[in-house]
């Protein structure tokens, strides 16, 4: 184990950690200010990928299939939010999750309709393909612009959740809700908003991992669950849980593959895959509700 | 306890007369229908184990597919061996799948709510990487289960008849147990649990071995569920545990009403029949079922179970 190997690994879990940060802050967004589970958003990350490839087929420009990625899947998560969410809001976790997991079930099956079971390889775009070179190591481009790209996303919404208008709306609208409304506030609108923008930063993730992982039905699934995973230990509704978990399971994950079957041997490969869930049950075993949830928020 | 009194209110022998008819439908000689009703009835088991955790512990279990495959794995496993009695195997399902309740209780149940959800989900990935991890036992691909659980020799499960009316027997004995269990002191308890745990600590009564004990008794029940259903397909994958069976198995509750035991029964039956009418018509069937579970939480106040009972509820929907 060379300290180039170790250092490459550290970008990757870094790099790892920051795509799950994207899709958890959409769902401890939308949890801490509308309270409401959302198991749909795997969908998103799908969604956005497979827009994405499409796009990016048909016209061959990157940006014209970011912009596909991006809008498309906001507008379908407005849509979705008015048609079958909307009335979820106040009902219990089980409604929640159901619909949600409704939602899921006909997106994938949606998705097998229009581009087929085949998995779909997405090519990395030609200006972020190749090596770079990073103290000394060949590293490539275009997972450090993933990084960056991560790292850019993250700090726009920590600006908008902490010095915008719309954001000090959010942030009034989870504390409360009748309140902000009675103050007139479109309390309605603000909340597709919030559930178009949550859609939005996992079609981001789910767009930039399409030349990392093949684009094929339910790709979004293994994905929420991980999210889940992280927004648990980083507690529900918490932005700053959600960052710290994503990195913790980003470098776990990455480390563990590593490592384990070092190790371990055979039985490490086993460890490396169940790792991010027993770092969830140790970490819920001495805090139930999760590392930065904030007292009398919680559930 | 008025609800004790109604059991036998106007539309509950609609309810007996659709249990006679399923149990007369081997007659008809019809072994794919058996086939199909017997799925029901296994999956009735597993859905009226997971009541017991929604409707009375109002905890959602989003891992419930786990003890299934426990069940699974544990026949198919001892019969590679051999061990095909399921006098054996059966019970050997039941007590892993408890015990490993008792393991993943102790973690789970210090949570509420949605972590309480959530980390029933990451149990079931572990029980997932477990299984795919058995390189003897054909890891991702599954393998086949070598013998049928026999209950004598000479009478095994590879006669679907046989199987249909064990199915049956287990599904109406669980019913049975759950009904006496939830109207026991024990019930009440958790039932109090559910309702408001603090002023039930204010009493004197600690929930906690009250819920990890009820936990331990669905796994283990929804592990026997798991060892009919290895019977059934004759065939053990990690595809088990897929987080789509747990959310069906949710699915089948809150369609049959949740908290009542019967409905979960009904809903299992309603969701595996509609999955196969369904799949018969297109590929695509999911388009239709996906939007159908959607329609249900919207717009449907009660379940299957509400139109054969007005007031039939043993208490109001559990609060996740």
């Amino acid at each position: 184990m060379t300290f180039s190997i170790l250092l490459e690994q550290l970008f990757n879990g870094f790099q790892y950690g920051m795509l799950l940060f994207l899709m958890a802050t959409g769902v401890t967004l939308v949890f801490g200010v509308m309270r409401l589970v959302n198991l749909a958003h795997g969908s998103m990350f799908m969604v956005g990928g497979y827009l994405a490839s499409t796009a990016m087929q048909a016209t061959g420009s990157f940006w014209i299939a970011a912009l596909c990625a991006l809008v498309g899947s906001a507008v379908l998560a407005a849509m979705l939010e008015i048609l079958v969410v909307r009335p979820l809001y106040g009902r219990g976790h089980l409604d929640q999750l159901l619909a949600t997991f409704g939602i899921t079930l006909t997106l994938n099956e949606l998705v097998v309709l229009v581009w087929g079971r085949e998995p779909i390889f997405v090519k990395v775009p030609a200006m972020l393909s190749g090596h770079t070179d990073i103290l000394g190591f060949p590293y490539p481009v275009y997972r450090l612009a993933i990084t960056a790209v991560a790292v850019l996303a993250g700090l726009i919404l920590m600006w908008l959740v902490a010095r915008t208008r719309f954001g000090m709306l959010i942030r009034a609208g989870a504390d409360n809700r009748t309140m902000v409304a009675g103050l007139g506030v479109n309390v309605t609108v603000l909340y597709t908003l919030v559930f178009a923008l949550a859609a939005l930063l996992a079609a981001l993730a789910g767009m930039m991992s399409g030349p990392l992982i093949a684009m094929q039905p339910g790709v979004g699934d293994p994905i929420l669950i991980l999210t889940l995973t992280v927004v648990c230990i980083g507690g529900f509704g918490s932005l700053k849980g959600a960052l710290v978990a994503s990195l913790l399971i980003g470098m776990f994950d990455t480390f563990g593959r590593i490592f384990a079957p070092q190790w371990f041997g055979a039985a490490g490969n086993t460890l490396a895959n169940m790792l991010v869930y027993v770092v969830m049950a140790a970490v819920l075993f001495f805090r139930p509700a999760g590392l930065f949830s904030s007292p009398g928020k919680h559930q | 306890m008025s609800n004790r009194l109604q059991f036998f209110s106007r539309r509950q022998w609609l309810l007996w007369l659709l249990l006679a008819l399923v149990l007369l439908l081997p007659l008809s000689g019809e072994l794919y229908y058996v086939k199909l009703v017997t799925r029901m009835l296994i999956f009735a088991i597993a859905a009226l184990s997971l009541d017991l955790l929604v409707g009375y512990l109002g905890l959602v279990s989003f891992g419930h597919a786990a003890f299934m495959a426990i069940g699974a794995y544990a026949t198919g496993m001892l019969a590679s061996q051999g061990y095909v009695s399921a006098w054996l195997a059966w019970p050997m399902a039941m007590l892993l799948g408890a015990a490993f309740a008792l393991v993943a209780g102790v973690v789970s149940l210090r949570c509420s709510g949605l972590y309480f959800i959530f980390i029933t989900l990451a149990f079931s990935q572990m029980v997932f990487y477990g299984a795919q991890s058995l390189r003897s036992y054909g890891g991702d691909d599954g393998f086949a289960l070598d013998g049928a659980s026999a209950i004598a020799p000479g009478l095994d499960m590879s006669d679907p008849m046989l199987l249909f009316y064990v199915s049956a027997a287990i599904l109406l004995a669980c019913l049975y147990i759950s009904r006496r269990l939830v109207w026991s002191p024990f019930g009440r308890i958790a039932v109090a649990a559910r309702d408001n745990e603090a002023r039930l600590a204010s009493i004197g009564v600690q929930a906690y071995p009250y819920k990890l004990l009820m936990f331990m008794i669905s796994g283990a029940m929804a592990s026997l569920s798991g060892a009919l259903l290895a019977n059934l397909t004759g065939f053990i994958a990690p595809g088990y545990v897929s987080w789509l069976v747990s959310g069906e198995l949710l699915v089948m509750v809150i369609l049959g009403s949740v908290g009542t035991l019967v409905g979960p029964v009904l809903g299992a039956a309603v969701f595996v029949g509609f999955e196969h009418a369904l799949s018969d018509l297109t590929e695509h069937w999911m388009l239709v079922f996906g939007p159908l579970i959607v329609f249900r939480v919207l717009f449907l106040k009660d379940g299957i179970y509400g139109l054969f009972s007005r007031s039939g509820k043993d208490g109001r929907e559990g609060e996740a």
